[in-house]
């Protein structure tokens, strides 16, 4: 009796068990995945994404990412990873099943041609997703891998969708793909929509159209879409140019503008000014090395503190040094430089030679795309922002502020202000301070655009002054806008030149200038030219 | 009546005249030592020993160049190095030629970088190198002609003191940046090297390396004469004058310019003279000798020696560069703070460097003297005795000619924590 039982719910599981199986067709289709040659592969993942089901996106990521698996013995698909030397297993409905062996279980290898055709599946599947920004790339990534029985797909979801921005795109799939298999009206509609487009799928469709077609009045519509295309490509390189010339001019500004105050404003030369900014990017490197747990808050943090150890650094060096020099420039020349040295080979003894890894925290990379060729990275932008709020604290602190008014004081008539009451020396000491403080600031901004090692400084500072010479000296209008011009020259210079002899171009350039206007672009006039 | 003065000035200038002994005695007992004696002898000096000495003579015969403009004409060059450099590319461009077949290529006429460039002629500006004499006047004329066109240009316009050295430094950067790229056509970073002889003699050989030495002992002492000659001809004084008030000069009639971009354009030939023996004897020469730093480096082996001295210049190139073999061999992570602590301690403390120091001193002792017997008289009197030697100070420690025009209280400080 209890044995017929037995055998009784042994039947019925078996039946339960078949049914499920049979009953699951997804499973059917997917289980061509298992075979060895990839036209199985290929031919299952086409079967499975006739269903709409939730394990395909599971499945077809896992692929993508190497984490899909089958278990030998039932030839079940799951998801593996790796945990010590077995393998954790979930299925695709994302339930756990235990660790087992490596042994146990077989990869499901994916060459270049099934990852093309995975990642059209899952795009097409992000198409009908809920999240926008999701669908905008999913109809990017289906414009690198164009096919033509995509297109019932695309127009279906044309219909459907509700937003302009992906609407928009997806008329350019759409384009794209009526110009290769299109009627001759519908080219010809496709060719003209298609100009002024930057991405590179439409622009690269159009070509291999010019190429292509027969008909003439398609192909002046498509010749005409081109040479649009080209004009506009060229007018956004220059504007990419433009931005990378403004973002190296401010980082010019922002390495000049200590320099403006230490050399423009007090007159004195300081050659350890490249240092104060390898200080402020080293103050970065330690404030990131003590709160490893905050990355995102740690340039907040380090712009004051950098400010604050270039500051202090700054006095110390005033109130040791440059007070018994002043009125012997070439003497502070040389005796700022030498402490250049020595703050170089303090940090090397510290640090080590070797360059310190500065992190970028998450929302400073990445960047902002305006098309197809267009993009302007955060870092760079954020820069040319940060740069001009520094100029803009600087001209209000020297401009609005009591301490800024004694400032002036100082500079335009010693005797005077020290008769009116002003500690002179306390003025000196202070605005000195300032200065390096400000260079430390740029240290910060620095060290998220380039290496941080103990010659950061040394590149800065033969560029720094040109800057503040160029500009004019005590004039804060005239570092900007030479910074600036400095900056642009460079970057426009480049494509025709190279790098390095555009850099000596600019250098050339000023050279001569200095030549012609001893005392930069914006000079001051009248009687404190005198001294 | 003219060449009693300069008679009777050889008699005074004692310490240059023993130093002029010494560079022949130099050029006579180093290559001695090194060719008769063997290895093992007491006096034996080797070839490491010799080739570091003459490199001290390059960088005393630089330190003289620059101690010209600077010393006694108030042109402070951050970029004497370019000129040293391009004399010494000069040279190397000579013993590239050269080689020869003898290079890995084994191409009679292309160097190797060229060969490995896939260069297949040789560009303009090396043509004529081959020839000796050809090579040597470049070494003159290079510099010679790059500090006449950069001198006639900031000169004429004016851009003195600061300004100036500010771009003498960039002309320097730029020409390191120039020299590292390889289209440039002279080596890139690598610069010129693998030497093998000069005029057919071996450059291995101690016996060239001895000869080598000796040229360079007397170029140093010819260099020195030249310069002396110079500063003691009437055109010196007025050079001396422009170091000590520009623009009194320029009123008083002098063309400034002309005798500042002379006395540049003599500088910059007698700079490359000392690259062109620098580079035989080293062996090597690369865009890093047209490093700011080095140039900045020859300006504190003046400060330490003691500027408008030309000897003092030669005393300060090999005391410091003596210190930087001795730091770099036993201590070479402390070199850099010696030479930074350099820089600032001659400038705060030795404004007349080493050579000055016993003036100093003595001047030290009387003015405590002085101040004793102030002590004794009435209070106006002494401020009136405190006061005077203020202004004497501050136009020897500081003869720059932008100096403001009214001592400023720092000024006066300044001058109060000197006495």
């Amino acid at each position: 009796m209890k044995t017929m039982l037995n055998k009784l719910l042994g039947l019925v599981g078996l039946v339960v068990l078949s049914f499920g199986v049979l009953a699951d067709d997804w499973q059917q289709a997917a289980s061509g995945l298992t075979g060895k040659s990839s036209n199985d592969k290929l031919a299952a993942i086409e079967a499975m994404l006739e269903f709409d089901d939730p394990r395909n996106a599971v499945a077809l990521q896992g692929m993508l990412d190497a984490e899909l698996y089958y278990v030998k013995a039932d030839r079940q698909l799951v998801i593996a990873t790796k945990s010590g030397r077995s393998f954790l297993l979930t299925d695709l409905q994302g339930e756990s099943l235990g660790e087992v062996a490596k042994s146990k279980i077989k990869r499901i290898t994916v060459n270049n041609r099934i990852r093309r055709e995975i990642r059209s599946g899952l795009a097409m599947m992000a198409l009908a997703g809920p999240d926008e920004d999701a669908r905008f790339s999913a109809v990017r990534s289906l414009m690198a891998n164009v096919e033509a029985e995509q297109l019932p797909l695309v127009e279906q979801r044309l219909v459907a969708e509700t937003s302009a921005k992906v609407q928009d795109k997806l008329r350019e799939l759409q384009a794209i793909i009526l110009l290769e298999n299109g009627d001759d009206a519908q080219r010809q509609s496709s060719a003209e929509f298609l100009g002024g487009r930057m991405d590179a799928p439409s622009r690269n469709a159009l070509l291999r159209a010019q190429a292509d077609e027969q008909n003439a009045e398609v192909l002046a519509a498509i010749n005409e879409s081109v040479a649009r295309n080209q004009q506009l490509l060229k007018l956004n390189r220059a504007a990419e140019n433009l931005y990378f010339g403004l973002s190296l001019g401010a980082v010019l500004l922002l390495a000049a503008v200590g320099l403006a105050i230490t050399f423009g404003v007090m007159g004195v030369i300081n050659m350890a000014h490249g240092e104060m900014i390898m200080l402020g990017a080293y103050t970065t490197y330690v404030v990131q090395q003590l709160m490893p747990g905050h990355i995102e808050l740690s340039l907040v943090v380090a712009i004051p503190a950098a400010f604050l150890v270039s500051g202090a650094m700054g006095v110390l060096i005033e109130r040791g040094i440059i007070r018994f020099l002043y009125g012997r420039p070439l003497e502070t020349l040389l005796a700022t430089f030498g402490l250049s040295l020595v703050l170089q080979q303090l940090v090397r003894s510290i640090f080590g030679p070797l360059n310190q890894a500065v992190i970028t925290p998450q929302w400073l990379s990445g960047s902002l795309e305006i098309n197809g060729v267009l993009a302007l990275t955060y870092n760079r932008l954020y820069i040319i922002i940060f740069s001009f709020m520094v100029v803009a604290a600087l001209w209000l602190l020297i401009s609005k502020t009591f301490f800024g008014l004694q400032v002036r004081a100082v500079t335009q008539n010693r005797a005077m202000a020290n008769a009116m009451g002003i500690r002179s020396s306390w003025v000196d000491a202070m605005t000195f301070g300032l200065g390096s403080g400000v260079a430390g600031i740029a240290g910060v901004a620095l060290s998220q655009l380039t290496n941080v090692g103990p010659n950061l400084g040394q590149n800065y500072i033969i560029d720094s002054f040109m800057v503040v010479v160029f500009g004019g000296v005590g004039n804060l209008f005239g570092t900007v806008v030479a910074a600036m011009t400095l900056g642009v020259a460079n970057k426009l210079a480049e494509p025709f030149t190279g790098a390095v002899l555009a850099k000596i171009l600019v250098l050339v350039f000023i050279i001569l200038f200095i030549q012609k206007r001893p005392r930069g672009m914006f000079a001051l006039k009248g009687r404190m030219v005198e001294d | 009546m003219s060449r009693s003065i300069i008679v009777s000035f050889l008699m005074r200038d004692k310490v240059g005249n023993a130093l002029l002994a010494v560079l022949l005695a130099l050029a006579i007992i180093v290559p001695f030592c090194s060719l008769v004696f063997e290895p093992g002898d007491t006096f034996y000096l080797s070839s490491y020993w010799v080739t570091l000495l003459g490199k001290y003579l390059c960088y005393a015969l630089l330190a003289v160049a620059v101690d010209l403009v600077w010393g006694y004409c108030g042109i402070l060059s951050l970029g004497h190095g370019a000129f040293f450099a391009l004399g010494g590319y000069a040279m190397g461009m000579y013993l590239m030629r050269q080689i020869g077949e003898r290079g890995v290529y084994a191409n009679p006429l292309l160097p190797d970088f060229m060969v490995f460039l896939n260069w297949t002629e040789l560009p303009w500006y090396w043509q004529g190198f081959d020839m000796f004499g050809f090579a040597m006047l470049m070494v003159l004329l290079v510099p010679g002609a790059l500090a006449f066109l950069f001198g006639f240009l900031a000169f004429r316009s004016r851009v003195t003191g600061v300004y100036l050295s500010i771009i003498t430094q960039a002309l320097t950067y730029a020409l390191m940046l120039a020299f590292f790229r390889n289209d440039m056509g002279f080596g890139g970073n690598n610069g010129l090297t693998d030497f093998k002889d000069i005029l057919g003699f071996n450059l291995q050989h101690p016996g060239t390396r001895a000869a080598l030495f000796s040229l360079s002992a007397l170029a140093l002492a010819g260099g020195y004469l030249l310069c002396r000659f110079i500063v003691n001809s009437k055109l010196g004084r007025v050079l001396i004058a422009i170091r000590d008030s520009e623009s009194r000069t320029r009123f008083i009639g002098y063309r400034v310019e002309r005798f500042k971009l002379f006395v540049f354009v003599v500088s910059a030939m007698l700079a490359g003279v000392a690259g062109a023996l620098y580079v035989p004897q080293v062996g090597i020469i690369n865009p890093g000798e047209f490093a700011p730093l080095n140039s900045i480096e020859s300006i504190v082996w003046v400060a330490v020696g003691g500027r408008g001295t030309l000897f003092g210049a030669i005393f300060g190139a090999w005391m410091v560069n003596f210190g930087k073999t001795w730091f770099t061999g036993a201590f070479p992570e402390l070199w850099l703070f010696f030479l930074g602590g350099l820089f600032v301690v001659t400038t705060l403390w030795l404004p007349k460097g080493v050579v000055g120091l016993s003036a100093q001193l003595s001047k030290m002792r009387r003015s405590k003297a002085a101040s004793v017997a102030v002590s004794e008289k009435s209070p106006v009197q002494a401020q009136a005795v405190e006061a005077e030697p203020q202004p004497q100070q501050a136009s020897q420690v500081a003869p720059e000619p932008e100096q403001q025009a009214e001592p400023t209280p720092k000024n006066l400080d300044q001058g109060a924590a000197n006495v």
